[in-house]
């Protein structure tokens, strides 16, 4: 944690013109960065910098800089969203760092997110899995039962809102030496496992989303659990036990 | 052109049924014949698709962003409310109606307002069937809380993360129709112009934002959901690239703004930090269930705190003044957020502001006695006799993190302070607009086939928003409004065909938007788009922000006209349109700011009355609260463009209260 109001640093940006392109980690110093400056602020006034000296500014996503949306999506320092636990890039702020430090900020890197330009990757990946089947099929006509009709254990209900808070931004893969996707997969499994509404297609879902996670050439899940450690939102391996077992039960009966 | 609203015959319970039984219907089979598109996928974007698709439309839905779920609805906290009445609290249809009426200071329109509230009950029941995992108590029955403004505890919640929570369940809902093929999801695609075909709209140009490719895409109907345009203000609650460019573009081919001034500063957002700072945060609502607003009763005292040689928890509570129990006993810390944070600014100006920042804003939200109350609850429970204090604060404190831990969390990550031992900070910011689109009873604008819905549109929450109602909102326009309403004008559209994406309309439009592109890049100018975006923002705040005068109005339409001048000479857009280009992407967004914000304060300085979030200096009571002038405004501003902002024509759809009596709002 520095102390100081605002520091000067090193940065070493992996810099990739397209999909095709081979990259480069390209180096870069930025001085007078205010503490309170959250990282993607900094990034902000590097690219200002980067405009007035009529070079090309990085391309990186983020929306909603609170943390919620999961766009940004940065591996800083060897480690998904940077050395703070339980938070995004935009969450991160540049008290975290210190004055004259070297700070490496590369994409997600996995078979499934090919890199679009510079930090952008591509997660539509993602987006497949869940339409494999991360839905409960009901009509949007509004005339379901009454909410309360089916009362809910509220342990069940909490622990599907902990795996429902998953914001689909990838670091469980970046984190993943095998690049699995089985924290993502599981979370959605989960949330729907653990609420009645889900249980009528839970055998179909739980089979389609890891057929599809496979085809999209995420890897299998070695069970180490450095995605748990990195993931912002603290979705827990239990999830992906759930899963596991889920998926036994529905291949069996299949 | 005269301003028609639609509005259905009969009395107000039965407009809604009575107009459905009424309208066209689209049969099945004919239904797939045509096309729609839908602009964003928020929360009203993302239903109107997955129903609209459901019903057998074929929907083409764009968004910007890399996924669909990452729509700034994501970000919506607190909750949403619903008249279910689950509680036995005397909620009812008519009770929601009357409290979003009346906080909205009676600048809503009626009838869209009672269906709103209508529907209500259906949203629930809805997004529980698609597994949305609400809150719920030990029984596992549905949990609510209380928001701003009113007297009952309708809001249905997920921790702090309930906009989160629907839209996922809105995107589930696309998911399977996009795995059935019947919506063809657009991911970082912009819209940027629409295409009006024989005075319809029968398609829209877009970017795609990985390629730089423009792209002509047709359909019979055109929906925006694109959400709201508060980054005009550049520091918001707005993500960063939520914009007005797809509002802009369809009000520049014909539909008309209704109410741009009308913004909703929210009261309880993290103060600025600094000059860097890129946008700013929210901590919800929810938090004044619990939270107690105060400012030091000595100004010396606030001076100390700024300085840092005072500490909140030093300040006995006679030092200390609660100034929305003071001046608001009935509803005290829960008012409406316009009634709120006014009442900071106001003791922020006379010097009793917290924040060592250079204007000095902020105000404390305080949880002290809230973690003493609930753990007293707690320790009575649990059967503890004669618990320490300690204890009674350790139970309290679990409390406070079960109700509000990631808002808690969010907050020490920003300010880095601890909420749970010392008071947060916090100051108003820009977080809704109210404005927008003009849509008649069916949501449509003043172009035939283009809709509005969601934020995008101006018609449910006249002046000022309550709280939990965007979210409602979102959803009633595009889960059981729209898709209905719709159909309707569909139906004369069976026989049509495919709409050729070959005419000369799609030509001309597709040639408009290449050659606005390579004038943006061509320019060349010395500074980024953020200097000017920044500069815009600053000329908002401080002269169309919280209160508002006739000079500074006229000063801020000077202003504005000058920097778009500026910004057209000196605006430097580094790289081309033709590959991935956020510098690009920023500068067209910034550019239709630069327009909208001259039309938002010459629509502020032409309503010369106060009413929810437009509050003009000039008109006021005694006590300093909002003074309306019914006889004169009681109308909603639709503004017609003409080529400029500056010439813009204004047209008044009258408001008529036949269910509400026009009052003066009272909170105290």
């Amino acid at each position: 944690m520095s102390a100081d109001k605002s520091i000067n640093i090193t940065l070493k940006v992996w810099r990739q013109k397209n999909a095709e392109a081979k990259g480069a980690l390209e180096t870069y110093e930025l001085n007078d960065v205010s503490t309170s400056n959250s990282f993607l602020e900094m990034m902000d006034q590097l690219n200002e910098q980067l405009i007035n000296e009529g070079k090309s500014p990085v391309e990186f996503d983020h929306d909603c800089r609170e943390g919620i949306c999961g766009s940004c999506n940065m591996y800083i320092n060897g480690q998904p969203h940077g050395p703070k636990n339980l938070n995004t890039t935009c969450q991160l702020h540049m008290r975290s760092f210190k004055n004259g430090e070297t700070i490496y900020v590369e994409p997600w890197r996995a078979k499934a997110f090919p890199v679009i330009k510079d930090l952008v990757v591509d997660r539509s990946a993602f987006d497949r899995i869940q339409q494999a089947g991360g839905y409960v099929s009901v009509n949007t006509s509004g005339n379901t039962q009454d909410a309360n009709a089916i009362p809910i254990e509220k342990q069940n209900a909490d622990w599907a809102f902990d795996a429902a808070t998953c914001i689909g931004c990838g670091a469980c893969v970046a984190a993943c030496k095998n690049a699995s996707a089985n924290l993502f997969v599981s979370a959605k499994v989960s949330q729907y496992a653990l609420l009645p509404q889900g249980q009528v297609e839970a055998k179909d879902r739980v089979l389609n989303m890891v057929k599809q996670a496979q085809k999209e050439g995420f890897g299998p899940c070695s069970n180490t659990g450095a995605c748990e450690v990195e993931c912002p939102k603290g979705i827990s391996l239990e999830n992906i036990a759930r899963m596991n077992r889920e998926y036994l039960a529905a291949s069996l009966s299949k | 052109m005269s301003l028609d609203s639609k509005i259905p015959e009969g009395p107000i319970g039965d407009k809604w049924t009575n107009h459905k039984n009424n309208i066209n219907l689209v049969n099945p089979a004919n239904k797939r014949n045509i096309d729609v598109i839908v602009i964003g996928t928020g929360l009203a974007g993302g239903s109107a698709s997955a129903t609209l698709a459901e019903l057998g439309y074929n929907v083409k839905a764009f968004c910007y962003q890399d996924s669909p779920r990452r729509a700034h609805s994501i970000a919506a906290q607190g909750g949403i409310n619903a008249a279910k009445n689950y509680q036995g609290d005397g909620d009812s249809t008519y009770r929601l109606f009357y409290d979003t009426v009346k906080g909205g200071d009676y600048r809503s329109r009626e009838a869209n307002v009672y269906r709103l509230a209508e529907v209500s009950t259906n949203i629930i029941d809805q997004c529980v069937a698609q597994g949305v995992p609400f809150a719920r108590d030990y029984g596992g029955l549905l949990d609510n809380r209380s928001f701003g403004g009113v007297l009952v505890s309708r809001t249905f919640y997920a921790k702090g993360q309930t906009g989160q929570q629907l839209l996922l369940g809105a995107y589930s809902a696309m998911n399977r129709q996009i795995a059935k093929g019947k919506i063809q999801m657009y991911n970082r695609h912009e819209m940027l112009d629409v295409v009006i075909v024989d005075g319809k709209a029968r398609g829209i140009i877009a970017r795609n934002l990985v390629t730089g490719e423009i792209e002509r895409h047709s359909a019979h109907a055109v929906v925006l959901a694109s959400g709201g345009y508060g980054n005009v203000f550049f520091l918001s609650t707005n993500a960063m690239g939520s914009n007005v460019t797809a509002s802009w573009k369809a009000h520049k081919k014909g539909a008309y703004f209704a109410n741009p001034c009308f913004t909703q500063i929210h009261p309880t957002c993290v103060p600025v930090h600094g000059s860097q700072q890129s946008k700013l945060t929210l901590m919800s609502e929810s938090l004044r269930n619990d939270g107690r607003i105060w400012v030091p009763k000595k100004k010396e005292d606030a001076e100390a705190v700024r300085k840092g040689t005072l500490k909140p928890t030093d300040i006995k509570e006679e030092d200390r003044d609660y100034y929305l129990e003071r001046r608001y006993p009935s509803f005290g810390n829960l008012v409406p957020r316009d009634v709120a944070s006014r009442a900071a600014k106001e003791r922020c100006d006379a010097g009793y502001g917290v924040v060592d920042n250079d204007t000095k804003e902020g105000v404390f939200l305080d949880f002290a006695s809230a973690i003493l109350r609930y753990g007293k609850e707690e320790a009575n429970v649990k059967g503890i006799e004669n618990p320490s204090e300690e204890k009674i604060k350790e139970l309290g404190k679990k409390v406070i993190e079960n109700k509000y831990g990631n808002l808690f969390d969010m907050y020490q990550n920003i300010a880095d302070e601890n909420p749970y031992e010392t008071p947060m900070k916090i100051y108003p910011a820009v977080h809704y607009t109210m404005g927008g689109i003009w849509v008649d009873y069916n949501l449509m604008t003043t172009v035939p086939g283009l809709y509005a819905t969601g934020e995008s549109n101006f018609s449910d929450h006249g002046a000022n928003r309550l709280g939990a109602s965007a979210l409602m909102q979102g959803l009633a326009d595009g889960y059981f409004v729209l898709p209905y309403t719709i159909g309707d004008y569909l139906a004369d559209d069976i026989r049509t065909g495919p709409i050729s994406t070959d005419s000369k309309e799609f030509e001309e439009a597709e040639q408009k938007v290449k050659d606005e592109i390579n004038a943006l890049v061509n320019i060349n100018g010395s500074k980024p788009v953020d200097y000017f975006h920044k500069k815009l923002g600053l000329i908002m705040w401080n002269k169309v922000g919280m209160s508002r005068n006739e000079q500074g109005l006229k000063e801020a339409i000077q202003e504005i006209a000058e920097l778009r001048d500026e910004f057209y000479k000196d605006v430097k857009v580094p790289g081309s349109g033709n590959e991935m280009n956020s510098e690009l992407e920023k500068a067209g967004r910034v550019a239709d700011f630069l327009e909208l914000g001259e039309l938002f304060a010459r629509d502020a300085l032409e309503r010369e009355e106060s009413c929810g979030g437009h509050f003009r200096e000039e008109y006021q009571t005694e006590e300093g609260e909002a003074l309306r002038r019914d006889p004169e405004y009681t109308y909603v501003s639709a503004w017609e463009y003409t080529g400029k902002p500056s010439e813009a024509i204004l047209h008044k759809e009258e408001l008529s209260y036949e269910n509400i009596e026009l009052k003066t709002r009272s909170y105290k």
